[in-house]
């Protein structure tokens, strides 16, 4: 008699079950790039024939490479600050013995909590209070909101999966805080610093919800699809543009995956 | 020659005062900044009047009195709660057998499904949501592979600008959210456990429903938690394939502060919609501990 028995009863049923959910989580998402290649204006079967006209129409348009560039700039400045953030909140909370330092993480991941309009208006009245009003700068603060609890957990579980006893012993040996962390935590987590980077650019790039209420002249990438889908002429060209988008998407999604897992196993294999 | 230290204090007990410092100042600012002082600002807004000032005039409770009377915020309340409600329940009961599979039957697929389900949680929700939009659109997809099939012999309207749309459209961009929270529940039920319930002869199904359920309950609920927040207060579904009649809360808050440009009103809205959600968690926390939450 097998040991688990029952847990294992049923598997194919199930199997098929999760091949038509994948179906049902990618079909849609897939029609974006199927269109894209279609000779028609329309989002319509049958298809009319295959087409690059719509790619070409990307190229040569300042509206969609000024969006791109602010999409760009305001990715990697709101990755970096909400890496930093994950980095030192999540460290902090292990390490720092403090209630404040506990205090600081749990809110650090209270935006799960709060739906991203409010995230939005919260921060709008923040930054015309202090004079920065609507800008570049207002999306950046709102991306790292947006972007602090991935960091934060990512960076948290890394952390945590290092074997207590080297850091203890770089500490008996003489290290300061600042040395055991930069010498020693931080390297070992170098690919989940890589990693949550990676994630919190993404989020910022896709980024939508919030960054409606902060944008002020210069819009990003996804602000720049939503002014366009008001014009029917336009939605082969968004359609183009969606499936670049979401090939970098992918690529970097999975970048970003293999690097969480990399290099703990022989953080575990050889504890000191 | 060799000399003797004197053994050193505990190294948690030395955190020197300038290395906290510097660790705790970037979370800090943002957290107490960011986050708190700035949802501070809403709640105070919601009780000023407006007087096109952007932190408004004097100090009164009418925004909460015209949430609380006018029986427009109660439908679009209700409403929200409703569809926010049913695609919670959508993705959780349907995420629920993946994560189970993923738990108990992936093997060594386990790691590259488990990338599979999360991978649309990395790319763009304007793109899922427009995705829809051309699925159910009055020439769209859904409609003309009906006509090309021979189903139907010219589009209906009757799937864009409904808010079975809106729901729809939302379970499938929250999907990912549920599968995660609810894999790692079961995924820490100790397998003694199982191999106990079997051993002492209960059947598959009893062993799932005494045994493999209730000790589930936590993830099924951080799940539903983290679906409904978002949903409760989404703007953009209900803008994209929603039409005037699955108008939600988030849109009202959201036109607040832009056509209306009532903003301390905006404000009373979202205090309202907070209010909300923080009854969600307790109920969710209370229910969490009559499951006895390991988390």
């Amino acid at each position: 008699m097998s040991a688990r028995p029952d847990i294992n009863a049923g598997g194919g049923w199930l199997g098929l079950y999760v091949f038509g959910y994948l179906v049902f989580l990618y079909l849609p998402v897939l029609l974006i790039p199927l269109f894209s290649f279609n000779n028609s204006i329309q989002a319509a079967f049958p298809l009319q024939g295959f087409t690059f006209d719509w790619y070409r129409t990307l190229y040569g348009n300042p509206a969609l490479s000024g969006a791109l560039a602010n999409s760009l700039i305001i990715g990697v400045v709101a990755a970096s600050g909400a890496t930093l953030c994950g980095i030192t909140v999540s460290y902090m909370d292990l390490y720092g013995r403090s209630p404040l330092a506990a205090t600081i993480s749990a809110i650090a991941r209270l935006p799960i909590l709060i739906p991203g309009v409010i995230v939005g208006i919260s921060l709008l009245i923040l930054v015309n209070l202090i004079g920065l009003g609507p800008s570049r700068v207002a999306i950046v603060l709102g991306h790292i909101l947006v972007a602090l609890p991935t960091t934060v957990v990512v960076m948290r579980s890394r952390f945590a999966a290092i074997p207590k006893t080297i850091r203890e012993a770089a500490l008996d040996l003489g290290a300061s805080d600042w040395t055991t962390f930069r010498r020693v935590m931080l390297p070992l987590s170098a690919p989940a610093v890589l990693s949550a980077f990676m994630l919190s650019f993404l989020i910022s790039f896709d980024e939508f919800i919030v960054v409606f209420f902060l944008a002020g002249t210069e819009p990003t990438l996804p602000l720049y699809i939503w002014s366009q889908l008001r014009f029917p002429r336009s939605l082969p060209t968004v359609m183009a543009l969606g499936t670049v988008i979401l090939c970098a998407s992918f690529i970097i999604a999975g970048a970003a995956e293999i690097l969480r897992h990399r290099g703990l196993g022989a953080a575990r294999r050889n504890p000191a | 020659m060799s000399t003797i230290v004197a053994a050193r204090p505990l190294p948690e007990n030395r955190v020197s005062p300038v290395f906290r410092f510097a660790m705790l100042l970037p979370g800090g600012l943002v957290t107490f900044f960011l986050i708190l002082f700035a949802l501070g600002l809403v709640v105070f807004l919601a009780f000023r009047g407006n007087d096109g000032s952007l932190l408004g005039v004097g100090l009164t409770a009418e925004n909460f009195l015209t949430v609380a009377t006018d029986p427009l915020y109660w439908t679009v309340t209700l409403r929200s709660l409703v569809i926010a409600g049913l695609v919670t329940l959508a993705t959780v009961v349907t995420a629920y057998p993946v994560a189970y599979y993923l738990a108990f039957h992936a093997g060594r697929r386990r790691n590259l499904l488990l990338f599979l389900v999360t991978l649309p949680f990395w790319t763009s929700y304007l793109l899922r949501v427009f995705a829809w939009k051309i699925v159910l659109a009055y020439n769209g997809v859904l409609n003309s592979a009906f006509i090309e099939t021979g189903l139907w012999s010219q589009p209906t309207l009757a799937f864009l600008n409904t808010p079975a749309a809106v729901v729809v459209t939302l379970a499938h961009a929250y999907a990912p959210f549920a599968i995660l929270p609810i894999y790692v529940a079961l995924d820490t039920i100790p397998k003694s456990l199982l191999e106990a319930a079997s051993d002492l002869g209960a059947r598959p199904f009893t062993s799932f429903r005494r045994v493999v359920l209730p000790n589930s309950m936590p993830g099924v609920l951080a799940a539903a938690l983290v679906v409904f927040v978002p949903t409760v207060g989404d703007y953009v579904t209900p803008a994209m394939v929603g039409g005037p009649a699955s108008t939600m809360i988030g849109t009202l808050i959201q036109s607040q502060f832009g056509k209306a440009n009532d903003w301390p009103f905006g404000a009373a809205l979202s205090v309202c919609v907070m209010l909300v959600i923080l009854c969600v968690v307790l109920v969710t926390r209370g229910a969490d501990r009559r499951f006895g939450s390991r988390t």
